[in-house]
């Protein structure tokens, strides 16, 4: 079933699954977050190989860009570099494998007896800026424009917990002149 | 054209595979780690497994509409992980931690 794959899609998949396994098998989360954004970029090549260009764009900004630096920037903020995370114990790793291990098989196995997908051959230029953006701006305008009141949401939420307060200040003092 | 050449012996039930695993892998994370940093890195990953899933199929099926859900996942997903990582400093200035586990004082 492998063999008859092109090399590019398998060495893409591959490096996909190895550094998102990575990223959660890695004891330092600076690693991790690295690993992360290495996923990110073979994504956009998948991005790319589905010819969904501005997708892939969009991907390498948005999340390798923004995102993962706003992780990296937390990260060393609270300068969890060094590997201070205690160790859970055999029986979590047990229990989460079987767990996600169960999931993987129940969709497999739906999806072998759901029989053949439904899909065609891959249409060329659905992934151009000037399709997507007569969708946008046409059939999914108002979601687009709702966007813009979430994002504003989420920055004024951001700015007012990222503040630092006064109760947080004594809560940290008494925590300190305690310990 | 010529990626299109390619990816016509690509079906996409390798898709769909492949998204399966990475949305497991990034379900076996968030079981499996304490660090809320890693936890919420997982949440990103399971996300991209479903935006890979729906770019597939929009390419596979030639409708639009799938990349347009992608771009709004992105912008929940940016959204999220602001919102997600102030909090997660607000946590760590009164706990000096960022374990989950220690986070049960909520339990009555």
């Amino acid at each position: 079933m492998l063999q008859n794959l092109p090399i590019p899609f398998l060495v893409l998949s591959f490096l996909t699954i190895l550094s998102a396994l990575y990223v959660v098998t890695s004891k330092n989360p600076v690693h991790s977050v690295l690993a992360l954004i290495f996923t990110f970029f073979t994504i956009s090549a998948h991005y790319v190989l589905l010819n969904a260009q501005f997708l892939a764009v969009v991907n390498l900004i948005v999340y390798a860009g923004a995102i993962m630096v706003l992780f990296l920037f937390v990260l060393m903020l609270l300068n969890l570099s060094k590997e201070s995370e205690p160790l859970k114990s055999n029986w979590w790793g047990i229990a989460a494998a079987i767990s996600a291990g169960s999931l993987l098989l129940i969709i497999t196995a739906a999806f072998q007896v759901s029989g053949e997908a439904v899909a065609k051959n891959p249409v060329e230029g659905i992934g151009l800026v000037k399709v997507l953006g007569k969708v946008l701006f046409t059939r999914f305008v108002v979601p687009f424009e709702l966007t813009g009141i979430l994002f504003l949401a989420a920055m004024v939420g951001a700015v007012l917990l990222g503040k630092r307060e006064k109760a947080g200040e004594a809560l940290i003092s008494k925590e300190d002149s305690n310990g | 054209m010529s990626i299109l050449n390619i990816f016509n012996q690509v079906e996409i039930s390798h898709y769909i595979y492949l998204s399966t695993v990475l949305f497991c892998i990034g379900l076996f994370g968030v079981l499996f780690r304490r660090n809320a940093i890693i936890l919420l890195m997982c949440i990103e990953l399971m996300l991209n497994a479903v935006n890979l899933l729906f770019t597939a199929f929009s390419t596979y099926m030639g409708d639009a509409d799938g990349q347009i859900f992608v771009f709004f996942i992105m912008v929940v997903a940016a959204a999220e992980a602001a919102v997600g990582l102030a909090i997660l400093v607000l946590v760590y200035r009164n706990t000096r931690k960022t374990d989950v586990s220690f986070l049960d004082q909520l339990k009555g």
